[in-house]
């Protein structure tokens, strides 16, 4: 004990370092862990504040989670949440690393420089902006979708009602706006690789196509691989602003548009069904957990560097 | 490959008719990154009549300056927006840059004697969270942010991802000998960490502060959860009250010249635009100044310790 008392006035400048994180880190992540418990109460809010909230609320067990499984809406958000992640996660990969080895074959670096800028815009855009912008082009009367429909005579289409074609919208403005940076950071890798490599292929007479299959992908796996697999560690969490601001809350476009997240959220802020928005973001949490953990392990196996801890 | 021939200025490039090709893919890619912001700035500008004819166009029949003196008539939410958001930013860039600075450094040193347990308390919390709603109960409830501008900073404050990346960036680029040698002069910890460390490490400082920068700048999930009180609400946030609709701008405009028979010839969608724009201007111009610090950020972050 007096030991333990020795080495904290030993530490005493590194502790007071740690010290506003820590609390920080105890009110903003590890109370929220505390407030989990609602998932398995019916929870009724009281004045007195949190702790008294969740006292007076009466234990209800499993309930909330039967009740939400057995709904249709826990298939849905987990349905949407996962095909939608996969999809980005998989064309996005595809397409940013064919966008980096295109930038990195072309003659003018000063050209590939403006058209790297150009790329990149999307990504410090908010998602507020972004569906504004896809509002200018879906917009019922105004879009320019509708008007180009007009040019060939087709009847103009309610984008915003018919969800049919909500799966290629969001996927197409998430690549929109995704692709520029990572095809910028697989970018940065491919010019890491070392030039000699290319030079001896040369001169074995590889052409260019052979040595993007046989140099560049190759040297490039490593970190494919792991942005891949820490991609797949997040696929259980959906890109809130995407789901809830490119489709304009509307909800007859719920049945393709509702992922976990704006579930919960519409929980909290719109059916007030607290328990049970609770119960899907504990769901969230355990499985994400579990991924997380998994694909951390695959992550370690490949190349213990690069994994998260 | 019948092009080989040509190849003998630079064998190293491309054919002249292969660079053409993927030249324009990549300008078509870029100019489709770029083009709903101009499309955007196009309609801003357009005539509001001349819109509820046509549609927003490319080239509108007439354009017209109506929807930004508008906006600058009833500028006093527009500027109140700006003035929240610039306030949180930077008040939130700073606490956020003097939390994570300094934890970072703590775990990174081995003489910390409870560096595993920091560290592992700071990754759980990556690995593992209660969720939307037990968070915003803690801010609502417990600590009664709700409707301060504090439950726009503190939430986005500190991350333990930033904390792992600033603290692989001093362990490599702040070598143990520089402490030691001023351990040897008789400086002590904190002194250390100010006048050795921090200034060495400024570039990973910068990568951090403008991660932090940007995430403030284009947060509006906080305002959505926390904030009702109109004086309070930044930026972005205005931008999602304004979509639904233009009489937001009228309610909290004091200017009192604006009567309610204008109501009707306000210019509803190109002032609206002209928000938008006008809310996108300060990163279209400061962004490429500073990306190559978000491209340094990921490859950090993906080179861990």
């Amino acid at each position: 004990m007096v030991q333990f008392f020795k080495n904290l006035v030993k530490n005493k400048v590194m502790l007071f370092m740690v010290l506003p994180g820590a609390i920080w880190f105890f009110f903003f992540s590890y109370l929220p862990l505390v407030g989990t418990i609602v998932a398995f109460k019916q929870y009724r809010f009281s004045r007195e504040g949190f702790w008294a909230s969740i006292a007076k609320s009466e234990w209800v067990g499993w309930k909330n989670f039967k009740f939400l499984f057995t709904t249709d809406d826990a298939f849905i958000i987990t349905r949407n949440t996962l095909l939608y992640n996969i999809a980005f996660i998989f064309l996005g990969l595809v397409l940013s690393v064919a966008m980096a080895i295109l930038l990195s074959e072309l003659v003018s670096k000063r050209m590939a420089k403006i058209y790297q800028t150009g790329m990149f815009l999307p990504y410090f855009l908010s998602w507020v902006i972004v569906g504004y912008f896809a509002f200018s082009f879906l917009s019922l009367d105004r879009g320019m979708l509708n008007q180009i429909l007009g040019w060939f005579g087709a009847e103009p289409i309610q984008w915003y009602s018919e969800a049919k074609y909500w799966p290629y919208i969001l996927i197409l403005v998430n690549l929109w706006k995704a692709v520029g940076y990572s095809s910028v950071v697989y970018l940065a890798s491919i010019m890491g690789i070392d030039k000699s490599l290319y030079e001896a292929a040369m001169i074995d007479g590889a052409s260019k196509w052979q040595q993007i299959r046989s140099i560049t992908i190759p040297m490039l796996s490593p970190i494919i691989i792991i942005m891949t697999l820490l991609a797949v560690g997040r696929i259980f969490y959906a890109d809130f602003g995407l789901f809830y601001q490119v489709p304009r809350d509307s909800g007859t476009l719920y049945s393709v548009t509702n992922v976990i997240d704006t579930y919960v959220y519409r929980g909290l802020k719109t059916t007030g069904e607290i328990g049970m928005s609770t119960a899907a973001g504990l769901y969230q949490s355990v499985v994400g957990f579990v991924l997380v953990m998994v694909s951390n392990f695959v992550v370690r196996k490949i190349d213990k560097d690069s994994a998260l801890f | 490959m019948a092009e080989v021939i040509k190849r003998k200025r630079d064998f190293h490039n491309v054919s002249r008719g292969w660079n053409v090709v993927l030249n324009i893919i990549a300008g078509l890619f870029a100019f489709l990154c770029v083009f709903p912001f101009l499309f955007v700035v196009i309609i801003s500008l357009t005539d509001e009549k001349t819109l509820a004819r046509d549609g927003y166009r490319l080239l509108p029949a007439k354009w017209s300056l109506e929807a930004y003196r508008f906006v600058f008539q009833t500028g006093d939410m527009l500027l109140r927006s700006y003035g929240v958001t610039i306030l949180v930013t930077l008040l939130g860039t700073l606490i956020s840059l003097m939390l994570i600075s300094v934890y970072a450094y703590a775990i990174s040193r081995k003489s910390f004697r409870y560096r595993r347990f920091f560290s592992v308390y700071a990754i759980l919390t990556m690995l593992f969270n209660g969720g939307m709603i037990p968070t915003y109960m803690v801010v609502s409830q417990l600590l009664g942010l709700k409707d301060t501008i504090w439950a726009l900073v503190l939430p986005l404050a500190v991350n333990a991802f930033y904390i792992m990346i600033l603290r692989t960036f001093y362990s490599t680029s702040v070598p143990d000998a520089i402490i030691e040698s001023g351990r040897i002069d008789g400086a002590g910890d904190f002194y250390i960490f100010l006048k050795i460390v921090l200034p060495l490490s400024l570039p990973g400082l910068a990568t951090i502060g403008l991660f932090s920068t940007l995430g403030y700048w284009n947060d509006w999930f906080n305002a959505l959860l926390y904030i009702e009180n109109p004086n309070l609400v930044p930026l972005q946030s205005m931008l999602m009250r304004i979509e639904s609709s233009i009489q937001f701008i009228q309610q909290n405009s004091q200017n009192s010249s604006l009567s309610m028979t204008a109501l009707q010839s306000i210019p509803q969608d190109t002032s609206r635009m002209a928000m938008v724009v006008l809310a996108t201007l300060p990163i279209i111009f400061a962004y490429p100044f500073f990306q190559r610090y978000f491209v340094q950020g990921l490859t950090v972050g993906a080179v861990k310790e």
